[in-house]
């Protein structure tokens, strides 16, 4: 209990005046004694940032034949060479970039209608929620491989973003579902009926009552629609419906295996691809953990 | 002041929506300013349910509710309806599940000056927050700035009354506002209530306590099964029971200085003079209602 009170960074009693603005530096305080939550954030960050920065080093295409052919990792080639002498460090920064980039871009529009639909659906009840939830279970039981098979195939530009945003209208309804499952049980709470009382608005409402009540749920949702994404993605890439230009960290694995790099014995190939994108959604996931106990009082007091 | 004319509340229950709850039965009922109306029932009679559609969180299936004048249905707006819990706000049965478990339990508060006086300056904030909370006698330093989970019910549901309090209020919906709280404060809440009725407050004042319910109001108001049992001037009602289920409601309560078997004989003894209740039609949704004395009302028998 004290430790909430010099949390806030005050003395009790001389902080009557409004709780909201102090809530975010009281937050900051636990993140950074949270151990989850700093590894999960470290690691997640690492990759962004090796994503970002590592393709402005590479001085040739990901997918440019430059050195000799199947070489492990030295000096010159840090990830070794595959099969037809591609860097391999190339493809996998290229790579991570493209990942990242598939989902965010991917889970983040399948996070916005889920969410948006869920919490719709759930907090206005009634015809709102039938039809809502309708339109939810059709899209729900379409077949989502074989609809983005059929229109990625008769896109002509193919590149990332397209590939991304098809996976996204095609994954959000198990989203919107769960979180309207959330949304419907926290939406007949009292305090949410005072709130009401208090004049405020229906979104108001929802992003700071409802939705805050959520936040790790929340959290979790996207990281599952993010790593959800990149798993698709993989499989599309792999029937040759993939970005034509790119490369990305499922394009690296489909290859490694069309090439029988594990017979080979060519592990540098196939490990780090798979490698990363464990430790991303490994990472992401002890980061959901932490912003939980993080984000509700009642869990860190223990 | 507030009226309910026909009041009628039906919930649509089981997997399609086909079945048929009926929770509020054609109440009828007035609550003038200085006004305390107690509305006694067991659980499940539609009190609370009652409560809510006064505070326009449900609307009634059919029937009227005005205050001062309007009808509350009318008010659709967002703005309109701000302005109608600006003057009418409840309290409500749970204090625990009234806070976010997240926030701090005095952003009700706060809520209630970014809502309605974002121009109060704060340390005109302050003083308003703390001579509320004085009303309701909690200490400031107690209860400002912890987490729901820290504070105990009956400190809660003051933090409750004292939220409706900083706003200027003329109705407020006390939904079994006392039901957390020890005896002595609780004597407290209710010299509170009294004295918001002094300065002309309506209050609908929900409970299931026989006791608390003749101590403050003026009217009160017998539910059953969603339908008035029986309805009148507080001491008649108290005094000359004539529904069979208020007379065996009050049997009920139990008594310092008698067991239940003097209790029970007494009933015997003092059967009033039979009034004939009104008889419920099958498929008529109304409830009508007998008068018995002045202002004093006695619904159907529902067995």
């Amino acid at each position: 209990m004290s430790n909430i009170a010099g949390a806030s960074g005050a003395t009790p009693g001389s902080a009557p005046g409004p709780s909201g603005e102090r809530r975010g530096s009281e937050a900051l305080h636990f993140a950074r004694r949270n151990p989850k939550l700093l590894i999960g954030l470290t690691l997640v960050l690492g990759f962004l940032l090796l994503g970002i920065i590592g393709p402005l080093f590479v001085d040739h295409g990901p997918n440019q034949y430059v050195g000799p052919q199947s070489r492990p990792p030295s000096g010159e080639y840090w990830l070794g060479t595959t099969t037809f002498g591609q860097d391999v460090w190339a493809q996998f920064v290229y790579g991570i970039r493209s990942t990242f980039l598939i989902g965010i871009l991917g889970g983040g529009v399948a996070f916005l209608i889920g969410t948006a639909i869920g919490f719709l659906a759930g907090y206005r009840g009634g015809i709102v929620d039938e039809v809502l939830n309708m339109l939810t279970n059709v899209v729900l039981v379409l077949p989502a491989l074989v609809v983005l098979i059929i229109a990625v195939a008769y896109l002509d530009a193919r590149g990332l973003v397209v590939q991304a945003v098809f996976i996204g209208l095609t994954t959000w309804p198990w989203a919107a579902r769960a979180v309207r499952a959330q949304a419907l049980s926290l939406a007949t709470r009292e305090y949410v009926d005072l709130a009401r009382l208090s004049g405020r608005r229906t979104w108001r409402i929802i992003t700071t009552e409802i939705a805050p009540n959520m936040s790790s749920y929340l959290v979790m949702s996207f990281i599952l629609l993010f790593g959800g994404a990149v798993l698709t993605a993989a499989g599309l890439d792999f029937i040759g419906l993939g970005p034509t230009d790119g490369v990305s960290l499922g394009l690296m694995l489909e290859n490694a295996v069309a090439w029988s790099a594990l017979q080979l014995g060519l592990w540098w190939w196939f490990v780090p691809p798979g490698l990363a994108i464990t430790v991303i959604v490994g990472s992401m996931y002890i980061l959901n953990v932490g912003l939980d106990e993080v984000f509700n009082p009642k869990l860190r007091e223990l | 002041m507030l009226e309910l004319s026909h009041v009628h509340k039906v919930y649509r229950v089981g997997a399609f929506g086909g079945g048929r709850k009926r929770a509020v039965r054609d109440v009828d009922l007035t609550v003038r300013p200085g006004e305390v109306v107690s509305l006694i029932g067991e659980s499940g009679s539609g009190k609370s349910t009652l409560g809510k559609m006064v505070l326009g969180l449900t609307r009634p299936t059919s029937g009227r509710i005005t205050f001062e004048g309007t009808d509350i249905s009318t008010i659709k707006s967002f703005r309109a309806k701000k302005e109608y819990h600006r003057r009418v706000q409840g309290v409500f049965q749970d204090p625990f599940s009234c806070f976010n478990p997240i926030f701090k339990a005095d952003r009700v508060l706060t809520m209630i000056r970014s809502s309605y006086f974002p121009d109060v300056s704060d340390a005109d904030w302050r003083d308003r927050v703390v001579s509320s909370l004085r009303t309701v006698r909690l200490d400031p330093d107690n209860v400002l700035g912890k987490y729901p989970h820290q504070l105990s019910g009956g400190q809660l549901q003051r933090l409750l009354i004292a939220r409706a309090l900083l706003l200027d209020i003329r109705m407020l919906v006390a939904d079994e506002v006392i039901s957390m709280l020890d005896a002595s404060t609780r004597i407290d809440v209710l010299n509170l209530l009294a004295d918001l009725k002094e300065r002309g407050l309506g209050i609908l004042f929900v409970t299931h306590d026989l006791s608390l319910g003749t101590y403050v109001s003026d009217t009160t108001v017998i539910l059953r099964k969603g339908a008035v049992a029986e309805m009148g001037p507080t001491r008649e009602v108290f005094d000359d029971p004539r529904h069979p289920y208020s007379r065996h409601l009050l049997s009920c309560v139990p008594q310092l200085h008698r067991s239940w078997a003097e209790v029970d004989a007494q009933l015997a003894a003092e059967e009033p003079e039979p009034v004939r209740l009104p008889t419920l039609v099958e498929g008529d949704d109304s409830a009508p209602m007998v008068e018995v004395g002045e202002g004093h009302f006695v619904g159907a028998d529902q067995g």
